[in-house]
């Protein structure tokens, strides 16, 4: 399980790199959201999995004794997915306006920034 | 000690925000209590500033969790010194604000969006856990990116686009390095990570969460060679917002630089020598960038990463005089480039144009207004007794101390450049006789606007070159709050102490 998740962050973080780096526009979000699931899956890996051990503490003990899942992990990818669609969702709407307000989704052709005014 | 309410800097943001959003047809009275709470948020800066001054670090544990459990705030004295120039800064632009920004980005909620953003700024501060410095930066950049594309013109969205990408990325490279962090920890709390992280043994992979930090950092607070959304995008919106854009944005990354560096990552040598080449390219790639501009703003946003390279530079020495020198210079700089901001958009309301060559004669025609400009310029360049200087003068002395020639060479060439780039406009904007421009339709020119609306433009002015005027001929005082944060950054034990306290950490799971 843990090297197919490997696997599997590791192909997230390569695409969403390669299609960040492709001229168009709607590429540019596809690639930063492969880039913020493969972020997700890595805190989910790094925080160990442990299956079928709830962190419940037993009516008779203080403390957990034995290995358990750790909640951590899973409390920060659930911020970070809600944190990431909102700013996802902004960002197409900004692609959806620049397409508009520009002409084009072609990075290469979006200049206007760097001429003097 | 515990102190529950060093988390009123944030809660009195937010809840100036949701009044504001009760009032968001009205445009008026959104003005007076963005200005109102304004002023309130520097009395509680103040105020927390003066406690945390004299009675050493405050702790808050969120929903009374125990670190190194919980979410913990600190303020220790750098981050309510942060707080208090956020505060500072941010009363001068809301004011400003009122005297510039256009009726139709205010009908879009432009003061709720601000005062959330320096909410996010103020959290940034004040938080002691990794995570959620992560959060915090979230909610800047959200901010932000709203605050950039109110409006909607052309510009905007292009410079825009670059922005919120680079911003993205950056968020997404941190999280990768908080998730590695956790593996390798455990933990998420700054003071606890401190401590467990000289026992790992895969001393490797620590180095390289480290520089995954470095380059996420680097790319919010724009170093080389990660600066290039910055100049693409600052001289878009309002000048208002570029206002607080240019003197805070950058500076958490600058912030969260230093804290992850000297807290949880004591740099080593190799850690060391990077930072110390990537401010030197960083001063030169700004001041370089500054030379060929002809759009004032866009030579201030090259500034902006020309003096991210001194502050990272005084952390690439890394002795206890050359992060005071940086600390200094990051409180000079935080009101210099507000201020120089809110100069260039008095520059535009006068002229109705940021490029330099078309203007000329406003020392001629505004000659008391001229004098009141001069005073940021020139403290930027660091003529001796403004602010400027002093942060220099120690960066150079710590450089010397500890033989790194090249630094100091490159921190005098950056001045050098500054100088010349600030001559430059003042000889080309106030000296050159201006010709007449032609006046244009959609420009509201200053000596149109009512007077309210231009005392509003002139008195953030006047309150950030007071400021800096303190900054430079109280130098005494600052260099005794800078060498205190100095003191602390280099010892962390009493920050770990006031986090950590008895609790007795146990082993996080």
């Amino acid at each position: 399980m843990e090297l197919l998740l490997a696997i599997i962050v590791g192909l997230l973080y390569a695409s969403g790199i390669y299609m960040m780096l492709r001229r168009s526009l709607v590429k540019l979000i596809i690639g930063l959201i492969l880039l913020g699931n493969g972020a997700n899956i890595l805190i989910f890996l790094l925080g160990r999995i442990v299956k079928g051990k709830p962190p419940i503490i037993e009516d008779s003990a203080k403390v957990l004794t034995d290995i358990y899942a750790d909640p951590v992990p899973q409390a920060l990818i659930l911020t970070a997915i809600v944190i990431s669609f909102g700013l996802q969702a902004f960002a197409i709407i900004l692609v959806k306006r620049a397409y508009k307000v520009v002409g084009t989704d072609d990075l290469d052709q979006m200049n206007a920034t760097d001429e003097d005014l | 000690m515990s102190n529950q309410y060093i988390i009123f800097p944030v809660l009195f943001q937010l809840f100036t925000a949701i009044v504001l959003m009760f009032f968001w047809t009205k445009r008026t009275a959104q003005k007076f209590i963005s200005m109102g709470g304004s002023v309130i948020a520097l009395g509680i800066a103040v105020w927390l500033f003066s406690t945390v001054w004299n009675g050493g670090i405050f702790t808050m544990q969120a929903g009374s969790w125990q670190a190194p459990f919980g979410i913990t705030f600190v303020a220790d004295v750098f981050s309510s010194t942060l707080v208090l120039l956020t505060a500072i800064s941010g009363l001068a632009v809301s004011v400003f604000s009122a005297g510039s920004v256009r009726n139709r980005r205010i009908k879009f909620g432009y003061f709720p969006i601000f005062h959330l953003l320096l909410m996010g700024l103020n959290g940034a501060f004040l938080t002691g856990d990794i995570f959620n410095l992560y959060v915090w930066f979230e909610i800047i950049i959200i901010s932000s990116f709203v605050l950039l594309t109110l409006g909607g013109e052309k510009p905007q969205i292009e410079g825009s686009i670059k922005y919120v990408t680079m911003n993205l990325l950056a968020s997404v490279i941190f999280l990768t390095a908080i998730a590695i962090l956790y593996g390798l920890a455990g933990s998420l709390n700054m003071a606890d990570l401190s401590l467990k992280i000289p026992e790992i043994e895969n001393q490797g992979l620590v180095n390289v969460t480290a520089i995954l930090f470095l380059i996420g950092f680097g790319i919010k607070s724009a170093v080389f060679p990660l600066y290039f959304w910055l100049p693409a995008s600052y001289h878009t919106p309002p000048p208002a917002i570029s206002a607080i854009f240019g003197g805070l944005l950058t500076k958490v990354g600058v912030y969260a630089l230093f804290r992850v560096f000297t807290l949880i990552f004591v740099p080593d040598e190799f850690t060391g020598n990077l930072i110390s080449w990537i401010a030197v390219f960083t001063i030169l790639a700004g001041g370089l960038g500054a030379l060929v501009q002809t759009n004032i703003r866009k030579a201030f946003s090259y500034l902006i990463v020309c003096h991210i390279g001194f502050m990272i530079a005084g952390l690439g020495i890394y002795t206890e005089l050359a992060i005071a020198g940086a600390i200094f210079y990051l409180i000079h700089d935080i009101t210099v480039k507000t201020n120089l901001f809110l100069v260039s958009g008095m520059i535009f309301k006068i002229e109705g144009t940021y490029n330099m060559r078309y203007m000329g004669g406003l020392y001629r025609s505004w000659p008391k207004l001229s004098l009141l400009m001069a005073i940021p310029l020139f403290s930027l360049v660091g003529i001796p007794p403004l602010s400027g200087f002093w942060a220099k003068i120690f960066l150079i002395e710590a450089g010397f101390r500890t033989n790194e020639y090249v630094v100091i060479a490159f921190i005098i060439l950056g001045s050098f450049l500054t100088l010349f780039v600030i001559a430059r406009i003042w000889a080309e904007v106030f000296w050159k006789k201006g010709a007449e421009l032609p006046k244009k339709e959609y420009v509201k020119y200053f000596f149109e606007l009512r007077r309210a609306k231009q005392y509003a433009m002139i008195i953030p002015i006047v309150l950030l070159s007071a400021v800096t005027l303190y900054i430079g001929l109280g130098a005494e005082n600052i260099v005794a709050v800078a060498k205190v944060i100095g003191a602390d950054l280099m010892d962390p034990s009493q920050y770990i102490e006031a986090v950590l306290g008895n609790s007795n950490p146990t082993d996080a799971p």
